[in-house]
């Protein structure tokens, strides 16, 4: 099964720079209305870390997501 | 996954960071730290020292044994404390004007004496911190303050300098090739003796928005993407096609005798200990 993975914005340090948006492959983040960066669909997020890697405020985290059993 | 972990080695209270909106400096900052969870050293073993600089700041957000110096001082006061405690892991982190400007004879000669501290070089081509004039890495034709018509002086290349002078590591990264400047970091953290990492960065905010890369750190990264070259590609380059380029990589690792330890050896010799 597709790994799916969690995504954590750390607002207070965000900066909206962009450069996560820029660097995102599947194009799932945005600046949203306060200059901040927004997940706009978890789901698509292949878990690849250029978000992290790029950004220079510790204000993303990417992680495998525990399934939850429905 | 790495931010989580990274951030438990930041002193959380003093962010958000000074650093402008897209500074690549705290790209730099997120591969030192990543290299450090991956060597598993104790960061009570870590003494992190800066000069001044925006990138001087960098110790004030590390929650290691952190030292905060004066301009370009910053390898003379790593020096000091590496002699004094051989044990402990000793990493300066420098801006360009900082580590070869007002800092270039400490660079030299700490490259010189093969001592085990590693040199992390924030290499944005610029004075960030004041505003934008020129240093010593400025590409020719590239506007600073101090070179409102462009820069027509021949910049230093950090990792030439750093060969010419002795280090036993050397090598170039930068904030765009990430997770490769994980790598590059580490290896420098973990080799004995000099090590010096040239990272090519962006100021996007005096760099950027003089040099027609306007203050969008995407375009200044993107800048740095198009200008650097692996070095197995550029050895295959003709002079022609190098111009405007600069290779990244490992250009030299090398073990030599270490200071510290000729240092030790002599004093066991001095007292009729050995
Ligand atoms: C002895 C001394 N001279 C000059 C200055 C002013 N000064 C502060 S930071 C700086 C240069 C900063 O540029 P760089 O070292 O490249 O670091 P960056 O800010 O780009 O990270 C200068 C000249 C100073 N603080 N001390
Ligand atoms: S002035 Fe330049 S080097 Fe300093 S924080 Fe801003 S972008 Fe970074």
């Amino acid at each position: 099964m597709k790994k799916k993975y969690r995504i954590t914005i750390y607002r207070d340090w965000c900066k909206g720079c962009g450069l996560c948006v820029a660097y995102c492959p599947v194009k799932i983040l945005r600046i949203d209305e306060e200059r901040k960066v927004s997940v706009m669909d978890e789901d698509r997020c292949v878990g690849c870390l250029m978000c992290e890697y790029r950004c220079p405020d510790f204000a993303i985290d990417v992680k495998e997501r525990e399934e939850v059993k429905v | 996954m790495y931010t989580d972990i990274v951030r438990e080695y930041l002193r959380k209270d003093k962010f958000p960071s000074i650093w402008c909106p897209g500074c690549g400096h705290g790209i730099i900052l997120g591969a030192l730290l990543r290299a450090v969870y991956k060597l598993g050293w104790d960061k009570n073993k870590i003494v992190l020292v800066s000069g001044i600089g925006c990138s001087g700041r960098t110790p004030g957000y590390v929650d290691f044994n952190t030292l905060h110096t004066t301009h370009g001082r910053a390898l003379a006061f790593a020096t000091g404390i590496k002699m004094a405690n051989p044990e402990l892991h000793v990493i300066a982190v420098m801006g360009d004007g900082d580590a070869v400007a007002i800092g270039g004879n400490h660079f030299i000669h700490t490259a010189r004496r093969n001592l085990d501290i590693t040199a992390i070089v924030y290499n944005n081509s610029i004075y960030g911190m004041t505003g934008g004039q020129v240093s010593p890495t400025t590409p020719v034709g590239a506007r600073a303050t101090t070179a409102p018509y462009g820069c027509v002086e021949k910049p230093f290349d950090v990792v030439e300098l750093a060969l010419g002078s002795g280090a036993t590591f050397v090598a170039r990264g930068s904030s765009y090739h990430v997770p490769m400047l994980d790598n590059i970091i580490k290896e420098a953290l973990a080799h004995k003796g000099f090590s010096v990492v040239d990272v090519i960065t962006t100021c996007p905010t005096t760099f950027g928005r003089r040099n027609r890369l306007t203050d969008d750190p995407v375009k200044n990264l993107e800048w740095i993407k198009e200008r650097l070259v692996p070095l197995s590609k550029w050895e295959k380059m003709s002079e022609e096609e190098r111009k405007g380029k600069l290779p990244f990589g490992i250009f030299r690792k090398q073990e030599l005798p270490e200071l510290t330890e000729l240092y030790h050896e002599m004093d066991l010799k001095v007292r009729g200990e050995k």
